[in-house]
């Protein structure tokens, strides 16, 4: 047996990295939330006040619509592109001619970075020099305007998503699929099974785990949105787009309210970790059980 | 059914790449037209081919500069993030340490973080804390290739620690037998398996780096400026330069897509985030 100190050793740069860029500045938000601070408000200097910025929370309605929103943008994505995803995964397991080309054409929006993302789709939805309200307009007679309509703006976000992010589920769950053994579908097909029944007794048992890590950090990375967000809506019109991470980011900057903008990413922070952790937990149960003790 | 109607495919793959290109396209022909132009009748169809915003671009100094501390910032914070995911899955995989399990998922919750909130300690600690003498880590390159740990660190452990679990044990325990000490069962056994793994790891986290954008906007005013960076500051809600910044776009893809190009192959065997084999 070797000596675990090696172990603790390795993990040392790790953990004094995240510790330092992770825990010291949590501590620090923390710290702020109990506090009502604002630099450039009438009273600059940091006071103690208890609880009060949490119980302002409760009753923040700008902050529960935009919880509301953000749940809303975090589930039609990452439900369509966990769809998509697949389909466009099993497409990929067939042979045909230029395979890789398309393959390497499909992950082109993955390495695009999101505030270009955000600019690429305002570049093609304003209505003065954008495409798509021009062809929308020519063909349809119907007038986009993401400035003014809500759904529109809250649709296009998620479209956006969608574009972006699909790629990551197609290729996980496309490394999940060419892993997984042939014996299960002969068989499966050697009985008669339709497709209907093998991919939901045989292909979804085994790709489960896969599809549960890609929902994970899809699901993670959709509730801290904010570049592209910004740059397509600016979080408007009105609040229709202002999600999670444009939200605070409005608090703490064009306000400076620190103290309640802490307070407020305490509890987003809270949310998301235990929505993940449930996730986590799915994960890892099913491991549990299937490896023998 | 498999590889009996390779034309359907085909379509449906040239339907599925014009809607993925197009947005791509777009920005390519906004970036050479003239800004007087932009806003006649849209064409998809370039008529004729204007270069001067990316002369300017190209031309000036600063971007310039940035574009360089960007390929700086996003290798440093690749090659660091990898090899101490690599240590760090090591450790976990093969050492039986009390709690490691909750250290694994503790580092993911770093990446959970809104960015937007962490700006204000971490400019407060890059300005005030992080100090000697007059050299302080606000602006510079090495904080910004530490700082991108916080979100790099976490994805890369979480994707490179099913590739390491994946290696069976006995091969290390073969060679410990044989004799080998933990580096070199480390350099002869791990490393030559992991290397796909390995390899997306460090392509992923370059790119992230290379695409971080609110951080880099906070925590750096011109030394250590990032291209993505001063792609913003060329949209403002007033006017915006469209042609200007687009062609900015252009220049920050490209050197992302000619990485990815030549690995590409490798991305489908080695993206194992979190994912679980039996």
């Amino acid at each position: 047996m070797r000596s675990n100190r090696v172990g603790w050793l390795m993990l040392a740069p790790t953990i004094a990295i995240l510790g330092i860029f992770g825990i010291v500045p949590f501590l620090y938000v923390l710290y702020v939330a109990f506090h009502q601070w604002n630099p450039f408000g009438a009273n600059p200097h940091m006071i103690y006040n208890g609880a009060d910025n949490f119980r302002r929370l409760v009753f923040d309605n700008e902050f529960l619509t935009s919880i509301a929103f953000t749940l809303k943008f975090a589930f039609f994505a990452v439900v369509s592109e966990v769809i998509l995803g697949y389909l466009l995964a099993q497409l990929f397991m067939r042979e045909f001619p230029g395979r890789g080309l398309f393959r390497t054409i499909h992950t082109l929006p993955l390495i695009v970075a999101p505030i270009v993302v955000g600019s690429v789709w305002r570049l093609m939805t304003t209505p003065s020099i954008g495409i798509i309200p021009y062809l929308l307009k020519s063909w349809f007679g119907y007038d986009l305007n993401i400035g003014r309509d809500a759904t529109m703006a809250f649709a296009l976000t998620v479209i956006m998503d969608i574009w972006h992010w699909t790629p990551l589920v197609t290729l996980t769950l496309l490394a999940a699929l060419v892993s997984l053994p042939k014996e299960p579908f002969e068989q499966a097909q050697i009985d008669g099974a339709n497709r209907w029944q093998i991919f939901w007794h045989v292909t979804l048992p085994m790709i489960r785990p896969a599809i549960l890590a890609t929902v994970f950090i899809r699901l993670m990375d959709a509730l801290r949105t904010v570049d592209e967000v910004w740059m397509l809506t600016g979080g408007g019109p009105g609040a229709a787009t202002r999600y999670l991470g444009l939200h605070i980011w409005k608090i703490v900057f064009p306000k400076t309210d620190y103290g309640y903008g802490s307070a407020t990413s305490i509890i987003v922070l809270y949310l998301t970790l235990v929505m993940c952790w449930l996730l986590y937990v799915a994960l890892v149960a099913r491991r549990d059980q299937k490896r023998p003790s | 059914m498999r590889a009996n109607r390779p034309v359907f495919s085909i379509l449906l793959w040239t339907l599925l790449s014009l809607l993925t290109l197009f947005p791509i396209y777009w920005l390519f022909v906004i970036s050479v037209k003239p800004a007087v132009e932009l806003f006649t009748t849209p064409s998809v169809l370039l008529e004729t081919v204007y270069w001067k915003n990316y002369v300017k671009v190209l031309g000036d100094d600063t971007l310039r500069r940035y574009m360089f501390n960007s390929i700086v910032i996003s290798t440093g914070n690749a090659v660091l993030v990898t090899v101490l995911a690599f240590m760090a899955c090591y450790a976990l995989s093969r050492f039986d340490l009390a709690g490691k399990e909750n250290i694994f998922f503790w580092t993911i919750t770093n990446r959970m973080a809104p960015a937007a909130v962490f700006l204000l300690p971490f400019f407060l600690l890059f300005t005030q804390v992080f100090t000697i003498g007059e050299w302080k880590l606000y602006d510079t390159r090495t904080g910004m290739i530490l700082l991108y740990c916080t979100f790099n660190l976490p994805f890369a452990i979480w994707t490179l620690r099913p590739t390491i679990d994946a290696i069976p044990r006995e091969l290390d325990e073969a060679a410990t037998v044989d004799g080998a000490t933990t580096w070199q069962v480390i350099r002869e056994v791990i490393f030559p398996l992991a290397r796909p793994g390995l390899a997306v790891t460090l392509i992923l986290t370059w790119v992230f780096a290379w695409n971080e954008f609110l951080l880099a906007a906070t925590l750096t005013s011109f030394n250590a400026r990032t291209i993505t960076t001063g792609l913003s500051e060329y949209v403002t809600t007033t006017g915006t330069e469209w042609g200007t910044m687009a062609s900015i776009a252009i220049i920050t893809l490209v050197p992302a897509l000619l990485i990815f190009s030549v690995v590409q192959r490798h991305i489908v065997a080695g993206l194992t985030f979190g994912a679980v084999k039996e």
